[in-house]
């Protein structure tokens, strides 16, 4: 029978590392990461997770050793957020190219310099072109369920790949709000233990991580190419399958109010939630607004997306991270890259905020609705802009 | 017998590039890396097997009657069986082309 | 004699590393792993640093292991190893994984060892993993062109420490790895050559059923890195343990022993004149190195005390 526990977002993700009844969890306390590897930590050593924490002395190790226990085939898990993120990088790369099933909690924050350890996007939008499966959370709730089922769709023999998921650095992870936590037997059989098709196993001996010369790189890319952008329907139909067992629904792309919408925000993460209070209050107030949540960020879901904007006249994003010489941050790249070309495509300007934990109020998601509004009236080349940062 | 690297499709790949057949690299012909070639004599022989011991390929192995014979589809010729031999049974000899 | 015929030979007489590989011709380091993985036996899984033996042999799509094996990458070879113990650990507890014992085994060159993996090395021998690290060390950062690595031994001549107008080469003493593994805490250090395949097989053995991490220290001759003729290395390695340049001994449970006691070492000089990569060095420079081997052997002499074998 589920509980309704009042918990911060890292706890409600340590209860689905131990519901899921992981078998490794390497990771190195990094904040705002640090109340999941210490609740794991007392769950372990009270014997409610039965499994091999390894204290590793890095994040690079971290993620090594979640390579090295997750090709023998045991249930792995991990956590990090900014810093420690980056100081695994190229590690990030090979779990995804050697395609083992590794689900990492990360409480997205903001990279140094200068120092801060606060939530933002930047760690998260560094990693786009590592090759996980990667998706947001927006409260303790979904990244409780999200967590549960990131082991799932990782471990489908269909997929084969790592799963990153996404809660915003301390507006998720030490945020304390009620969910619903199941037992073990309302669970039931919604996530099968792990079964890893190619183990390293010395009555089957295999070679991972040989070397590929020019002759034959390129090939073993676009298989990994491929196969990540084939694993939507999996995923698609694991969430389906959590909602239909749990009645709690998540889609690549969640939109709010946006049927007749003519300018649509496109959002992610938990800031999301003021997003919609002020498209709440300016519906009240007749303007046709409406919000699209980025559930699924990679591999990013074009169809679904385009169909989510379709109406809209103008579309303007609201993204966590810089972009330093880019033209555009990273997700309104992706958004205009997703519509360029297509029948009616929106006019787009964006807006970048939020940057190491500076807190975005409705009324902020109003006035910024407010500014798209006169840069499309007045048809203003504007690629983006910052907002709440003082002038 | 593996494809060559050059011949296989993205098709072909197998999941995490994962190179399922144990020693296929067994194919590979290290001997026409050479340019200098063991000669073993039989009758200076006394088959104590150091010349195995210490061959990094390896590829030196008994034949019928006991004696250690390198395999020259891998032999490199770097000399070692011969230098290391103690009844000096091995001579290294240019190879002519 | 056909080469299937050699194969299913050496498979006979138990060698777990075949033919085929990419080493250069006389490599000392393949060598030595050859005699490691025969010593090992078949029940491993070996986790492998980026360097000369992965690529040597794990040209994709072929292999020439015949036994589970997995590279990552160049400095994380022992935290690769830590997770693979940690899983087959958990596994077993739940019922799952192979049904024998499995020996861990993480590989890696002096660079992955002394420098940019020493931190990984470090943090899985602390934690006490049940596993064996084997350092096979050819004294420089061969497998990308013959650069200095901290193992690099003082006035060695390598492409990042070249002799010069203004260089004699190395300017820095080689890092004493197998101290800092000791300096762990750990129950088994070990140094072996493959000059020496008794030894080394005994030593892997001990490491095998001793239970926490054992360091594995391999003296590996390069002749490609150190300028030497392609059919020295194994007389390189007797050169360079009889000259006390490579002590070679062990430490169980905090006692030391030489396995080979050397009473008259033999000068330095024989052991440096095959190598290109010391030719460069004056009388002065020799004399200087010959007593620091002396004094060091010295030291390791009287940690030891009793003689094995």
């Amino acid at each position: 029978m589920a509980k309704r526990v009042g918990a911060e977002g890292s706890f409600a993700v340590a209860e689905a590392v131990r519901l899921a009844d992981t078998d490794v969890v390497a990771a190195y306390p990094i904040t705002p990461q640090t109340h999941i590897v210490e609740r794991l930590s007392e769950m372990v050593a009270d014997g409610e997770l039965k499994a091999n924490f390894i204290y590793v002395e890095s994040e690079h190790s971290a993620m090594s050793a979640c390579l090295g226990s997750s090709a023998v085939g045991a249930r792995t898990f991990t956590s990090t957020a900014g810093q420690g993120l980056e100081l695994m990088h190229e590690v990030l790369y090979l779990a995804s190219s050697m395609r083992l099933p590794i689900v990492m909690a990360v409480a997205d924050r903001a990279l140094s310099g200068p120092l801060n350890v606060w939530g933002d996007h930047s760690d998260a939008m560094a990693t786009r072109e590592c090759g996980w499966i990667q998706y947001f959370g927006e409260n303790a709730q979904e990244v409780f369920d999200l967590t549960l089922c990131a082991f799932k769709i990782a471990e489908h023999h269909d997929v084969l790949f790592p799963v990153m998921v996404h809660m915003d650095g301390f507006h998720v992870s030490h945020v304390v709000e009620p969910y619903l936590l199941p037992d073990k037997e309302e669970l039931g059989d919604f996530l099968p233990p792990i079964n890893y098709p190619y183990p390293l196993d010395p009555n089957k001996p295999i070679t991972m991580g040989a070397f590929a010369p020019p002759a034959v790189y390129s090939e073993c890319r676009k298989a990994q190419d491929v196969a990540v952008n084939s694993t939507h329907a999996t995923i698609e139909n694991v969430w389906n399958e959590f909602g239909k067992r749990f009645d709690r629904h998540y889609k690549p792309i969640e939109t709010h109010k946006t049927e007749d919408a003519e300018t649509i925000l496109v959002s992610i993460g938990s800031f999301n939630q003021m997003a919609a209070v002020a498209v709440d209050k300016l519906r009240e107030e007749g303007k046709k607004v409406g919000l699209v949540r980025i559930r699924l960020w990679r591999p990013f879901p074009l169809q679904a997306f385009r169909q989510a904007v379709k109406s809209a006249k103008n579309v303007v994003i609201f993204e966590r991270s810089m972009t330093y010489g880019g033209t555009v941050g990273p997700v309104c790249a992706e958004v205009k890259s997703a519509l360029y070309g297509t029948k009616g495509a929106p006019r787009i300007t964006s807006f970048i905020g939020g940057l190491g934990g500076r807190d975005m109020s409705p009324k902020q998601f109003e006035a910024l609705f407010k500014r798209a509004q006169e840069i499309f009236d007045k048809n203003l080349d504007i690629q983006y802009e910052t907002i709440g940062v003082r002038e | 017998m593996a494809k060559k690297d050059f011949e296989l499709t993205w098709k072909d790949i197998p999941v995490g590039s994962i190179v399922h057949e144990p020693g296929n690299a067994s194919q590979y012909q290290t001997g026409d890396w050479r340019s200098q070639m063991p000669v073993l004599d039989k009758a200076k022989c006394v088959k104590c097997g150091i010349c195995y011991r210490f061959c990094p390929e390896p590829c030196i192995v008994k034949d019928d009657d006991g004696y250690y014979v390198s395999d020259l589809f891998y032999c490199k010729g770097c000399g070692i069986c011969a230098y290391e031999c103690p009844k000096d049974a091995i001579t290294i000899v240019k190879e002519e082309h | 004699m056909s080469t299937l015929n050699t194969l299913q030979k050496l498979k006979d007489a138990g060698e777990l590393f075949m033919p085929g590989h990419r080493a250069c011709i006389g490599c000392g380091e393949v060598l030595a792993m050859r005699q490691v993985c025969k010593a090992l036996g078949k029940d491993i899984i070996i986790a492998n640093a980026t360097g000369c033996m992965e690529i040597i042999s794990s040209p994709f799509p072929t292999t020439n292991w015949n036994v589970p094996w997995i590279h990552a990458l160049f400095e994380n070879t022992a935290a690769v190893a830590s997770g693979v113990e940690s899983g087959l650990d958990a596994m077993r507890r739940k019922g799952k994984g192979p049904s024998q014992d499995v020996t861990v085994v993480a590989m890696g060159g002096d660079g992955s060892t002394f420098d940019i993996g020493l931190q990984s090395l470090s943090g899985a021998l602390e934690r006490g993993h049940n596993f064996i690290y084997v350092c096979f060390d050819n004294e420089g950062y061969m497998n990308t062109g013959i650069q200095r690595s901290s193992a690099t031994p003082f006035g060695a001549s390598t492409t990042t420490s070249p002799v010069g107008k203004n260089s004699i080469g190395q300017t820095t003493q080689k890092k004493d790895m197998p101290l800092i593994a000791l300096a762990h805490h750990i129950p088994y250090i070990a140094t072996c050559t493959p000059a020496h395949p008794t030894d080394l097989a005994k030593k892997i053995k001990k490491a095998k059923e001793i239970k926490g991490p054992a360091y594995i220290h391999v003296f590996s001759p390069c002749p490609t890195g150190w300028g030497t003729d392609s059919d020295v290395a194994i007389e390189l390695c007797r050169l360079a343990v009889d000259t006390g340049v490579f002590p070679l001994g062990e430490c169980v449970h905090g006692t030391y022993a030489l396995t080979k006691h050397i009473k008259e070492l033999k000068p330095i000089r024989d052991y440096m004149k095959l190598q290109r990569r010391f030719r460069h060095l004056s009388d002065d420079v020799i004399d200087q190195i010959q007593a620091q081997v002396r004094e060091h052997y010295a030291i390791v002499r009287s940690k030891c005390g009793v003689v094995n074998n």
